[in-house]
């Protein structure tokens, strides 16, 4: 600030928290300022860290936890089963089915001399079960399966990262649909005001009222459940609560001068939301996003835990819980289940309040 | 002695040291004003004598009746609030509850403070309303704050600051919200309870007009300090500092050139009425006539000043001229021999680059997402494409050095500019179009007086140098009697009387441009009134 003009040091406002810092002319956006603010909270970035590692993690969940080698060299050749299935023959099996990599017949012939596999870190995909298992199912931690087996036999660290990686991702597809109906219907009606509003707002209460859970009871029971019908029948109802917040911001924004100098500047309709009130009343949304995430996820989480959620064959987190629930013995399902999402919520919500404070331009960046 | 006594205050918050050093006393029954611009802390002193500031650390004493108010208990000094020391507040608005009565409000602060019984506090609650001069005091009582006037909800936090006889009355700013004519009779009030029951009033006020007859004795403060002291009289005749100086000189002086009579006629619009439709119950509606029957003529060049008081329907004026009220308008209007009236939105979109808004409130104005350049460039973006980004941003940089600011600060954020500059670049980004005409609504009186002055010459410059007519919107004689050729007066929906500036100003013919002039003044506050007269204005 005191860099640019004398001009403009003369009279700079005292409340220009953050423009201080700024060493040229060219001065930190809004948004830029957000991020500053957003650094400066420890706990809500640190976690931010910690929850992009570990959605990076689970993206590549093929390669971390996996039933099938990376790569093999048998008999001088390089094979890679993790992306061509190969018959049992090619191993020297007896059967032309894909080979099964546990089979110690198969572990037998990669120890052979010359012969190399290389391994995924955890050798079990989430769906993988082991015929040739020690323990009895479900099977306790142990070298084999680290967080040991379902009732199933499936084990339950691969189900666990790839049931992670479904719920970020659905909540991440919810979200961003909720997002993207909540802006339109609330712009619509907070800009437009009035008569449009006034019947949208009816609608909405209509639409509302509608038992959701029963409505998905009853697709469930006519299409085939999946995530796809799941994401559909839970954006036409999740959108409304941020409807509401983006068409209040509107409505408040639509009054102020800009709009009206905007307007007097001959701006379509279009262009005055778009460029002016539209990035004025993002706050509500940037500030529910996480918690909207973290909604969204348990929302799934609890439709698996009835059996109303995914196909069994999904890995999903309810589900897990479900078979926490029905084999109590088995500790560390449910144990493991539990702490993955708590810690999962508990790193959104740091997120979401650090970017609440971020949001809230009294704070000083 | 005196009745309060304050040594070396010094009040932080956080990093920042609002208060300095700051040191007055203000004797029994005495008026003392402090006077200054936005920002000098005159607020912040005020509120540390009943120790309302939130988060702020202090230093200094403050003696009250010889007894250090900084040093006290919280408990204590509940007991001081409201009862030895009150305050009233510039917006009654918001400063009264929505939820009680006013006569219960008051009543409140009796049961409080002098421990009556509700029935007995009842009683003095609708007397003290009398006093303030609220006509049916006993009915007034039982109203909402909503449902009274801005002058009448004063009145009462009037009442109610003095229910328990305080020693000392802090006024902020206690007419800035007001009505010129409202403002004078809350003066007269406040004089009046003044003598009588001869308190002490600490007076805060950017308004040096009202400090002059008004006060006894005037400190002014700039950045924090207090940087003089002395008599109203004193300070008027020969201020020592130059900050005091600049304030006392930043009156709005005549800056216009006259205006040539052959110029053709820009705007014109007859009859013009707007109304709005206001639903009462499911069905019905009620119209209410903002403005009514108004004839405007606006020639080239010129500047036409529409002078009325809050709800006179003069901003919905402006706004229907240019079609951007959101009220039903009626009447012809034609700008630059074309009716606009009768064109649709889309029709009327190119022409919008020929006649361009500046508003009231620079923090309103300015989106605050967008950069400068973005801000001053986008009518030019959108009316003429073909000039492509070069041009654009050239002709932004010529906009912005035209209204004294730097290029440079183009990349820039609204929020890191203080009020007066962003109304420069309000007038920027009107200007970069080249309009023929500009609709200033209350332009100045968001500003401090010398950043207002500034604003008023750099508009009367760039009118000789564009020749560009104003339609000049303002409530402030003051600024009206400086900037326009001719003036409209406007009350409740109707023009009241028009001319030239010297005529209407100079020798009013209407009794309400009368009273308007008169209140301005505040001539009518000194003690030679004759008694008649106030009556006329209550």
């Amino acid at each position: 600030m005191n860099t640019v003009t004398p001009a403009s040091a003369a009279t700079a406002p005292a409340a220009a928290p953050g423009a201080a810092a700024a060493p040229s002319a060219v001065s930190i956006s809004p948004g830029r300022r957000v991020w500053l603010r957003f650094k400066q909270d420890r706990r809500g970035y640190w976690s931010l860290i910690i929850f992009s590692v570990l959605f990076a993690i689970s993206l590549v969940a093929e390669i971390v936890s996996n039933d099938k080698p990376l790569a093999v060299g048998y008999n001088g050749k390089i094979l890679f089963p993790i992306v061509q299935t190969y018959s049992e023959k090619v191993f020297g099996g007896d059967f032309d089915s894909p080979a099964d990599y546990l089979d110690p017949f198969i572990q037998e012939q990669f120890a052979r001399d010359g012969n190399w596999a290389i391994y995924p870190l955890n050798r079990y995909r989430y769906d993988t079960l082991n015929y040739f298992a020690k323990s009895p199912n479900p099977a306790p931690p142990s070298a084999d399966n680290w967080l040991g087996t379902d009732d199933r036999g499936r084990d339950v660290f691969a189900r666990l990262l790839y049931g992670f990686r479904v719920s970020v991702l659905f909540g991440l597809a919810l979200t961003i649909t909720g997002v993207i109906l909540g802006l339109i219907t609330g712009a619509i009606q907070g800009y437009f005001a009035g008569r449009v509003d006034l019947f949208f707002q009816r609608f909405m209460e209509i639409w509302g009222s509608m038992p959701e859970l029963y409505l998905l009871i009853i697709f469930a029971s006519i299409f085939e459940p999946g995530i796809g019908l799941l994401l559909i029948l839970l954006s036409l109802f999740g959108w409304m609560g941020l409807s509401d917040y983006v068409r209040a911001d509107f409505l408040r924004n639509r009054n102020l001068e800009y709009v009206q100098a905007a307007r007097a500047l001959g701006l379509s309709n279009g262009q005055i939301i778009w460029r002016h009130v539209l990035p004025n009343s993002m706050t509500p949304v940037v500030t529910f996003l996480p918690f909207r995430m973290s909604a969204a996820i348990l929302a799934l989480t609890s439709l698996d835990f009835l059996g109303l959620g995914v196909p069994p064959s999904t890995p999903s987190l309810g589900e897990l819980l479900a078979q926490g629930k029905n084999n109590l013995d088995a500790w560390w399902i449910a144990t493991s289940t539990f702490v993955v999402l708590t810690m999962m919520l508990l790193l959104l919500t740091n997120i979401g309040d650090a970017l609440r404070n971020a949001l809230d331009v009294r704070r000083q960046a | 002695m005196s009745l309060l006594e304050v040594q070396n205050l010094r009040v932080d918050f956080g990093q920042s040291t609002v208060v300095d050093d700051v040191s007055f006393s203000i004797a029994p029954g005495e008026k003392f004003a402090l006077v200054g611009e936005s920002g000098s802390g005159k607020t912040v002193t005020a509120l540390s004598v009943l120790r309302l500031n939130q988060y702020a650390r202090y230093g200094g004493r403050i003696l009250f009746e010889g007894s250090d108010l900084l040093q006290k208990p919280e408990p204590a000094m509940r007991s001081v609030r409201g009862k030895d020391v009150a305050m009233i507040f510039q917006e009654p608005m918001t400063a009264l509850n929505p939820l009680f009565t006013i006569g219960n409000q008051i009543a409140e602060v009796l049961m409080l403070h002098e421990g009556v019984s509700a029935k007995e506090a009842a009683q003095r609650a609708v007397a003290l309303l009398d006093k303030t001069g609220i006509p049916e005091p006993a009915r007034r009582a039982l109203a909402f704050p909503h449902q009274l006037s801005g002058g009448q909800r004063q009145r009462a936090m009037i009442a109610m600051a003095l229910a328990c006889r305080p020693k000392l009355l802090i006024a902020d700013e206690p007419t800035t919200a007001l009505d010129v004519t409202i403002q004078v009779q809350i003066l007269e009030l406040l004089n009046q309870l003044q003598r009588e029951e001869n308190m002490a009033v600490l007076m805060i006020t950017h308004d040096l007009n009202l400090v002059r007859h008004f006060a006894d004795r005037v400190g002014v403060m700039e950045k924090g300090k207090l940087i003089e002291t002395a008599s109203t009289r004193d300070l008027f005749a020969q201020p020592r500092e130059p900050y005091t100086r600049k304030l006392l000189g930043s009156r709005p002086q005549r800056v216009v050139d006259t205006v040539d009579q052959g110029a053709p006629a820009l705007l014109t619009a007859e009859r013009v009425r707007c109304t709005f439709s206001i639903p009462r119950g499911w069905f019905k509606k009620t119209e209410f006539v903002a403005v009514d029957a108004v004839d405007v003529q606006l020639k080239a060049h010129e500047t036409l000043g529409i002078v009325g008081e809050s709800g006179s329907g003069k901003s919905t004026l402006g706004m229907a001229l240019l079609r951007l009220s959101a009220a039903q308008v009626q009447g012809k209007i034609a700008f630059l021999g074309k009716p606009i009236s009768e064109m649709s939105s889309t029709a009327l979109r190119p022409m919008r680059a020929r006649m361009q808004v500046v508003f009231q409130d620079p923090f309103a104005s300015l989106s605050p997402r967008r950069t400068i350049e973005q801000i001053v460039g986008e009518g030019l973006a959108l009316h003429q494409p073909q000039l492509g980004r070069e041009k654009i941003r050239e002709a932004v940089a010529n906009a912005l050095a035209e209204v004294g600011l730097v290029p440079q600060m183009m990349s820039r954020y609204p929020h890191e500019f203080s009020g007066g500059q962003r109304q420069r670049i309000a007038i920027a980004r009107t200007l970069v179009l080249k309009p023929e005409l500009i609709l200033l609504d209350e332009p100045t009186s968001a500003l401090d007086v010398s950043v207002q002055q500034q604003v008023l010459l750099l508009l009367a410059e760039l009118q000789r140098k564009y020749g560009m007519a104003y339609l000049f919107i303002s409530h402030d004689l003051a600024v009206i009697r400086a900037m326009a050729h001719r003036v409209m007066v406007m009350k409740d929906g109707k023009v009241v009387e028009s001319g030239t500036t010297e005529e209407v100003l100079s020798r009013p013919k209407q009794p309400y441009t009368q009273r308007l002039l008169a209140a301005a003044t505040y001539s009518t506050l000194s003690s030679a009134v004759p008694e008649s007269e106030k009556v006329g204005l209550t």
